[in-house]
């Protein structure tokens, strides 16, 4: 019998999520992949999958599935309370699901996104290579919805080595994320500015990119900006002067400057912030050295 | 050539125009430094996105160390053949803006091989250039609500097809039934590619 994952109830959102597809921007389609990457590829390793195999990226909790043979899971990242068919189990450990067991997920005290990895990961069909959802560009499958059927893959031939991982959960307070001035620093009066507010992440945030409020960044000149590729983590700067720090689905080009780019470890940590949680950004030197 | 930060991920390249901006890309498409996941060019710049953990001293070395040579003529990438139908909705007002009448424009714009310089916008649209410079007309004063999938448009000095339905405020001469976007296959007009229109009576 085909091993299978039947979605019972999914809360927010719940995606199925890879680490993207890499090497066709020029094309127009993003990288794409799980918001918190490192969380993904933590769960995937508990369960001894390879680091990109496809697992559910669940918001905000509120997922339920049901275990259509023997199944091993594990959660990482947002840490939502779990349960097995009412008994409770641990973040960042291993969990058997035996058939017809039901997985709970409750609603996280810190951070946004929980990933569930599954032993021989999510089978849908790939799409350009990944099973990523791209809520941007509209590719890969569809929004889990109550009565989707998630095939699993074969078990990897590696067993797992760790029955739980001592990893910190998602921070709940002021998040820091350290980022690079520029490439555009210079269309601003100020791009120490961007470290001196206090952000709050708003409500308007997706997984194209999270949307910050505070003090407007001040506009020096009104200079036009050819439209040129970016990646994730770019923070840009549209005329309104409140940044938006792009995340996995971010567009491949975009038209307004960019005054910073957060590091790319700090993107993860980023994708976990939570709408109203305050966040605040660091400026460090670029990462290489100046002469060639 | 400029070389801007772009986090711990990324390089941007910034050049002259566009000339400058084909020459960069097929340079380091040819070579690509270690690390280069992705090569984005676009009006002006040419985005290099790279692995994690990627030492760009050395990628910066890589591309400053790079023989660039504007207007040396591309490599010999595909050549895709695109049947349209000149039927467009602005096809006549591009005719009279361009001195050249609606046969002329449809000439002209099957007469020279035009090249996919860049993508965005959406998957599987290419920016094309290099085509008749008679050609260049402006974006219309107001963009339309929906163009259908497979229209042609001319704007600047850019030619494109819509691959899906979507708004756009290009000035459309005809449409064609070729499928420029597929989830298995990705883009028909891969940047790089000679593009050459051939007129369907």
């Amino acid at each position: 019998m085909t091993r299978k994952l039947e979605v019972l109830a999914t809360g927010a959102l719940a995606l199925v999520e890879d680490l993207g597809r890499a090497g066709l921007a020029a094309t127009g389609v993003g990288r794409s992949g799980a918001a918190d990457r490192a969380a993904l590829r933590l769960a995937n390793r508990l369960v001894a999958n390879p680091e990109g195999a496809a697992g559910i990226e669940v918001v905000f909790g509120g997922l339920a599935v049901r275990a259509h043979g023997l199944l091993t899971v594990a959660l990482s990242g947002a840490p939502a309370p779990a349960d097995v068919d009412g008994t409770p189990v641990g973040h960042h450990a291993l969990v058997v699901l035996r058939p017809g067991h039901v997985l709970r997920l409750g609603v996280p005290p810190t951070g946004l996104r929980t990933y569930v990895a599954v032993r021989g990961g999510l089978a849908v069909e790939p799409v350009l290579g990944s099973r990523s959802t791209d809520v941007l560009s509209g590719l890969g499958p569809d929004k889990l919805t109550p009565g989707t059927m998630l095939p699993i893959g074969a078990e990897p031939d590696e067993l797992p080595l760790v029955d739980v991982a001592p990893v910190a959960v998602p921070a709940g307070d002021e998040v820091v994320l350290r980022a690079v001035p520029g490439p555009r620093a210079e269309f601003f009066t100020d791009v120490g500015a961007l470290a001196r507010t206090t952000w709050t992440a708003s409500s308007r945030s997706d997984r194209v990119g999270m949307r910050l409020e505070g003090d407007p960044i001040e506009r020096a000149g009104s200079g036009e900006l050819p439209s040129e590729g970016i990646v994730r983590g770019s923070v840009q700067v549209p005329p309104g002067g409140e940044p938006v720090l792009f995340l996995a689905d971010h567009p491949v080009t975009g038209g307004y400057p960019v005054a910073a780019v957060v590091l790319d470890a700090d993107v993860d940590r980023a994708a976990q912030v939570r709408p109203g949680q305050p966040v605040r950004f660091v400026l460090v030197p670029p990462p290489w050295k100046e002469s060639p | 050539m400029r070389l801007l930060p772009c986090g711990d991920t990324g390089l941007l390249v910034e050049v002259d125009g566009l000339p400058e901006v084909l020459a960069l890309a097929d340079a380091v498409r040819a070579a690509p430094p270690a690390g280069v996941l992705d090569v984005v060019p676009a009006a002006r710049t040419v985005m290099l996105c790279v692995e994690p953990g990627t030492d760009l001293t050395e990628v910066r070395r890589a591309v400053l160390g790079l023989d660039v040579e504007p207007g040396v003529a591309p490599p010999d990438g595909e050549r895709v053949e695109i049947e349209v139908v000149y039927d467009g909705p602005d096809l006549d007002e591009v005719g009279e803006l361009t001195g050249l009448g609606a046969d002329g424009v449809v000439a002209a714009h099957t007469g020279t091989p035009w090249r996919a310089a860049f993508g965005g916008f959406a998957p599987g649209f290419a920016y094309l250039v290099g085509g008749d410079p008679r050609l260049e007309v402006a974006r219309r004063s107001e963009s339309r609500t929906s163009v259908p999938a497979g229209a042609v448009g001319l704007a600047g000095e850019f030619s494109g097809v819509y691959p899906r339905s979507s708004p756009g405020g290009w000035q459309l001469i005809g449409h064609t039934d070729a499928e420029l976007w597929n989830i298995d296959r990705g883009a028909l007009l891969q940047p790089g590619c000679t593009v050459v229109f051939k007129a369907l009576s």
